[in-house]
């Protein structure tokens, strides 16, 4: 056992604990959350990449999927859009699944060829355009249903404690009929699937308006803690802050910010203990012999494309549950503003550089790479306004310099993935070797 | 035949016109995409952004020379500063390939490392696109805008529907073929073609008969660097610049090569083509179409639109997946340049 990462993970600490003392708790305890729900994410990813060599750049539409569950979860149904439209999409739904059945049953039944490629198109072209026939009134009457507050059915009503558990369960069941058409690729082709994919889940959530508001937003998600509000209006939470000499309007922030990083830390924790166990396990061992030699795994009897596609849904579903967690940070969800360079890229910045295969390396690099990445903005423009300090206040490249300082942040994770491939390519905690070092014989 | 002449004029508007200007785009592009992968072995998801970055310094290049008053008539003034743009990313590869690149390619590396190091650079480029021209929109097209104006047209032939010919793409058209025919004629006829065609379809056969590793490689992103370059330049002509959306046809142009089968340059304008038609034609609302070829009565109430405008990225990706489970070696076989 390595003294590398505990002094790695206590460095951190340190430097959050520093942050914190000298800008400001508040901030500190910003960063921390966006730390650990980016930690989920890159578990996610590790599973998929590290354990079983899957290269998946699609992280963001499953993210984004996990924050379709918190809004449909936990905002209050709208029931007027309901009456409206609920029976045009309700119908066309009928008409898809129906379509579905036919168009497979043709095909089981018809010799292939020429004709069933005919038939089953056809088949599914009659089923679109009846299915656009009942979908298009539907949706057409719930987005007119006041259209600026709501404009869509709503979701459950439900805590949206449970859209964590939904969102993990939503981006599984896509994972698995991604997985089902893209898993036999090979690997670039895979990662270009997998980040089509993506974009069309986005582009879903974009236009539908029906079901997301699109890019209307939903704000105003139910939180699971309470308001800071409320606090500041609680005697016991003031007299408890005055106790301790902290205004009660920043104590009432970092309360929240508190009591979410409690939850975040808990879903991290239940997480990584399963996926640690998971690793271990003889389910681990088989999936490293997949990685590590297909070939040889498939020879001693392993299911290859079974395997991948379980660890597929499965690493697809933890990306679920930390986008549905970052939606209720948020407390909004705002298809416009998923970008695949930070939803996706970053997430793949941060496994490398804190060293796929080992869950503790990812997590690590989760926390370092999200640390410099919110980090790096201010320091920029720190910098460039250090730099060109001599050419005055009002200097046009002065100005242009830090008003493009924010995007050298960008450079900057290129650089490191780069270099972090280059110079450290298992990662800050590599993956531990199992195999004991060969002992030699005895003489 | 007046009704059938007025829809092929909407259809040849709205569909035909854009598509074949767009198709030649996505061509240019998927084109650089392939030769990196027949070459080097990797998707490259830096090309994008290499595009961004080309468009970017011929953008520069064109405010510069507009500040000094020098144009091109009637053409955009954005044609004189492509080689400038070129000869920029043309640097950028070669350190980028001298400086990355290469050190993995020696150490022979999993194709994927090199798919990570891409997005690096990908990474690396973004910023730095953004950081020199701000992620902003940027129109840079001079010269005369329209070759026939929709008004025109209708005077000249008597229809009632006009169709609009705009500078840029017939010039895209142009440059396209040009581009295109070159590139062919240097991989056919030259030496230095043929090493690269040979390097991609045998690489230890093709170093037993002498043929230089390195030099191939390095022809092979100059030549990526121009046609990335000239794609962006087009596209941003015809369109406008944005970082953020060059980055976007990244998709398109993947799909683009692999539909044509992945390493094969024909097969890359095909799919090129085959990307670009399919995204128009499918989100195209045909009723002004349909009003003029069916009779009265048969006139459809709705757009005839079989899918929204927002679903374009979506189309390209459908194709590509249905591509690769009927028919996963493209439209044209095998991995040859």
């Amino acid at each position: 056992m390595s003294l590398r990462a505990p002094l790695l993970y206590l460095g951190m600490a340190a430097v959050l604990l520093l942050i914190g003392w000298l800008q400001s708790w508040s901030v500190a305890l910003s960063i921390v959350n966006l730390c650990l729900i980016s930690a989920v994410m890159a578990l996610g990813v590790n599973m998929q990449w590290g354990y079983a060599g899957l290269f998946n750049v699609g992280i963001m539409g499953f993210a984004a999927l996990g924050g379709v569950a918190a809004v449909l979860v936990s905002m209050p149904p709208v029931a007027a859009a309901w009456a409206a439209g609920a029976g045009g999409i309700g119908l066309a739904a009928l008409a898809v699944a129906l379509t579905a059945v036919a168009a497979t049953a043709l095909r089981r039944r018809l010799a292939p060829g020429r004709w069933r490629v005919l038939a089953v198109t056809l088949v599914v072209l009659l089923g679109y355009a009846l299915a656009r026939r009942a979908f298009d009134p539907g949706a057409e009457a719930i987005e007119a249903v006041d259209p600026a507050l709501t404009g869509y059915l709503g979701g459950l009503g439900l805590p949206i404690l449970l859209a964590w558990l939904v969102g993990g369960l939503f981006a599984a069941g896509a994972a698995w009929l991604v997985g089902k058409t893209a898993l036999g690729l090979r690997s670039d082709y895979l990662a270009i699937a997998t980040l089509g994919i993506s974009e069309i889940i986005l582009s879903v959530l974009k236009n539908e308006d029906w079901l997301t508001r699109g890019v209307k937003n939903v704000t105003g998600l139910p939180r699971p803690v309470p308001y800071e509000i409320d606090l500041q209006a609680a005697p016991w939470f003031v007299a408890r802050a005055e106790a301790w000499g902290i205004d009660p309007v920043e104590a009432s922030s970092i309360a929240v910010k508190l009591a979410y990083a409690g939850l975040f830390l808990a879903v991290l924790v239940v997480l990584m203990w399963l996926a640690e166990r998971a690793l271990n396990a003889p389910w681990g061992r088989m999936m490293r012999a997949i990685r590590d030699n297909e070939t040889a795994a498939e020879a001693m009897g392993k299911d290859v494309t079974g395997r991948h596609l379980e660890i597929f849904v499965l690493g697809s579903a933890v990306v679920g549950i930390a986008g549905a967690m970052l939606t209720t940070l948020d407390g909004q969800f705002t298809p416009g503003s998923y970008n695949p360079l930070r939803f996706t890229f970053l997430i793949w910045v941060m496994v490398i550089v804190g060293g796929s295969g080992n869950n503790w390396g990812a997590v690590f690099g989760a926390f370092l790479v999200w640390l410099v990445w919110v980090e790096a903005e201010p320091a920029g423009r720190w910098l460039m306004g250090a730099i060109t300090a001599g050419l005055g206040e009002e200097h046009w490249l002065r100005l242009h310099l830090i008003a493009g300082a924010p995007h050298m942040r960008m450079v900057l994770m290129g650089a490191i993935l780069i270099l972090a491939l280059r110079f450290s390519p298992k990662g800050l905690i590599p993956e531990r070797p199992r195999t004991r070092p060969a002992r030699a014989p005895d003489c | 035949m007046a009704d059938i002449l007025n829809a092929l004029a909407v259809f040849g508007n709205f569909v035909a016109v854009p598509g074949i200007a767009y198709g030649s785009q996505l061509a240019l592009g998927a084109l650089g995409i392939t030769l990196i992968y027949a070459v080097l072995r990797f998707a490259n998801f830096a090309h994008g952004d290499t595009m961004a970055f080309g468009t970017m310094a011929a953008i520069l290049g064109t405010w510069g020379l507009q500040a000094a008053g020098i144009g091109l008539g009637p053409l955009p003034t954005a044609l004189l500063a492509l080689p400038l743009g070129i000869a920029a990313t043309a640097g950028l590869v070669l350190l980028t390939d001298r400086y990355i690149y290469r050190y993995h390619r020696a150490r022979r590396s999993t194709p994927v490392t090199f798919v990570i190091l891409s997005i690096g650079v990908m990474f690396v480029l973004n910023g730095l696109v953004r950081f020199v021209i701000g992620p902003d929109d940027q129109r840079f097209a001079d010269g005369e805008r329209f070759i026939i104006r929709a008004r025109d047209f209708e005077a000249l032939t008597g229809l009632e529907e006009g169709l609009t010919i705009r500078t840029t793409q017939l010039l895209t058209l142009v440059v396209a073929v040009a581009v295109v025919a070159a590139l062919f004629w240097f991989l056919r006829r030259t030496r230095t073609g043929k090493a690269m065609r040979a390097f991609s379809d045998n690489e230890d056969l093709a170093l037993l008969s002498g043929v230089d590793p390195d030099r191939v490689v390095r022809v092979t992103w100059l030549i990526a660097a121009a046609l990335a370059t000239v794609a962006g330049v087009l596209y941003g002509l015809d369109k406008s610049f944005k970082p953020f959306t060059y980055f976007q046809l990244l998709l398109p142009m993947f799909a683009a090569a692999i539909v044509g089968g992945i390493g094969h340059p024909v097969g890359a304008i095909a799919g090129g083509f085959v990307i670009a038609f399919s995204e128009l034609g499918l989100t195209y609302a045909y009723k002004r179409v349909a009003g003029y070829l069916l009779p009265e009565p048969w006139a459809p109430e709705g757009l005839m639109q079989l899918l929204g405008t927002d679903y374009k990225f979506a189309i390209s990706f459908i194709i590509l997946v249905v591509v690769l489970l009927v028919r996963p070696t493209g439209l044209f076989r095998g991995q040859v340049i």
